[in-house]
């Protein structure tokens, strides 16, 4: 089961529409997925799922960014975890790092800095964002952008941010991201 | 919010507005009248349209004609949305985009210039089921322009309905043809739908097309009652 955590504030009625579903869609093609919205994931949502995604949102929305003390369940939750842009930007700011001004609006290359799981070499990607992350020590990058990075993981943990919209032009991505951490259910 | 919604009269940007029109107010339509028929920005066939469309919907309507040169004609965008804000105190702009990427990133970099939500309600949806809605939704829609191998004047004037949807999906099967015509492959005129206070009859048109290229204009058209 992936919990899919849709980041949109309220203040646009269309977010669930342009950032959750496209996501969703690209996921239940391989597993079962439960969407909640980020005030409402509670202890039992993170128990009962094996992986979670975190949707991006418009880029007026700012509120989201502000709320970071919502997702302070990012540091403990054990899960595999993908964030997509407003979602990447709110990891690296829960695990000690701030977002700075990188305004990307458009088809943009990138290139890959760190083998990974998610994707390699240069490719195009499409970028929606008004804010890029500067993580804490704690994450490594995988891909940046001639503005900005573009992807980071944990070191540690199976935690990883693409800034980039994946279900936009790059599904595999997603689809990388799932298959790497299929949970084998067989007794 | 207040939405002003990007208006073509084409399926897309009117299904965009009704969802618009679900949850927020609609307050204005703005329409790119290109001079340019190979744009890949603004729809092009029976643009004229949106003028009838719009007392239709009794809706005001910005209209700004662009010669549509690539990239130009985005200020002209910019201009037209710039003048709607301040004379319609719009916080939002509405799209029919469903998978242009080179659409709608010019229309976030203009509402980000401008301090405006972009609003999608229609993107990355799936083409079949978009047509499937407009059947539900009872829209009249007719199929205004074909642009692609191997729809041809056949299709000019055609009314969107199941039997038309089976086709096109057979035809996305073989050819690769987007479906719902997002690669521009077809357009659209809306004649009626659910917000249209009235609804359009068309009283004379004519059909130009060669080979797999082809318009159907409306020349002359008037509201009549639903």
């Amino acid at each position: 089961m992936i919990l899919i955590v849709d980041m949109n504030s309220k203040e646009n009625p269309f977010g669930f529409q342009e950032f959750v579903l496209p996501v969703l869609s690209i996921a239940e093609e391989l597993e079962k997925c439960t969407v909640k919205h980020y005030l409402k994931v509670n202890q039992e949502n993170l128990n009962s799922c094996d992986k979670i995604i975190l949707s991006g949102s418009a880029l007026k929305n700012t509120v989201t960014l502000n709320q970071t003390t919502q997702f302070k369940w990012l540091k403990n939750c054990g899960k595999p975890v993908l964030g997509i842009c407003a979602g990447m930007q709110t990891i690296g700011q829960v695990f000690g790092g701030y977002i700075e001004q990188c305004c990307e609006i458009g088809m943009i290359e990138i290139t890959t800095s760190k083998e990974n799981i998610l994707f390699s070499s240069t490719f195009k990607v499409y970028a929606l964002h008004n804010y890029s992350l500067v993580p804490s020590t704690e994450f490594e990058v995988l891909a940046e952008s001639a503005n900005c990075l573009h992807a980071i993981k944990h070191k540690h943990k199976d935690v990883y941010g693409v800034l980039f919209h994946p279900e936009v032009r790059n599904k595999a991505v997603v689809k990388r991201f799932i298959n790497a951490f299929q949970v084998d259910r067989r007794i | 919010m207040r939405f002003g919604v990007l208006f073509s009269g084409g399926k897309d940007s009117t299904l965009a507005l009704h969802k618009a029109a679900e949850k927020e107010e609609v307050v204005c339509l703005i329409s790119l009248v290109s001079e340019n028929k190979e744009s890949f920005m603004f729809h092009t066939p029976n643009i004229e349209l949106t003028g009838l469309q719009a007392e239709a919907l009794d809706l005001p309507l910005i209209r700004k004609v662009t010669e549509g040169k690539p990239e130009e004609e985005l200020e002209d965008l910019e201009e037209a949305i710039a003048r709607t804000v301040k004379d319609f105190k719009i916080d939002s702009i509405v799209t029919g985009a469903v998978d242009s990427v080179y659409q709608t990133t010019r229309v976030q970099q203009i509402c980000n210039r401008l301090d405006l939500w972009c609003v999608n309600p229609l993107w990355k949806r799936n083409q079949k089921a978009l047509l499937e809605e407009i059947i539900a939704k009872d829209f009249k829609a007719v199929i205004s322009g074909v642009f692609a191998y191997p729809l041809d004047k056949s299709w000019l004037g055609k009314q969107i309905d199941e039997n038309l949807i089976e086709k096109l999906v057979a035809l996305s099967e073989m050819y690769g043809l987007n479906p719902s015509g997002e690669g521009g492959e077809i357009e659209t005129t809306v004649l009626d739908a659910p917000l249209f206070k009235k609804k359009i009859e068309i009283l004379d048109f004519e059909v130009e097309a060669q080979g797999n290229s082809g318009v159907f204009r409306i020349k002359q058209a008037r509201l009549t009652e639903k």
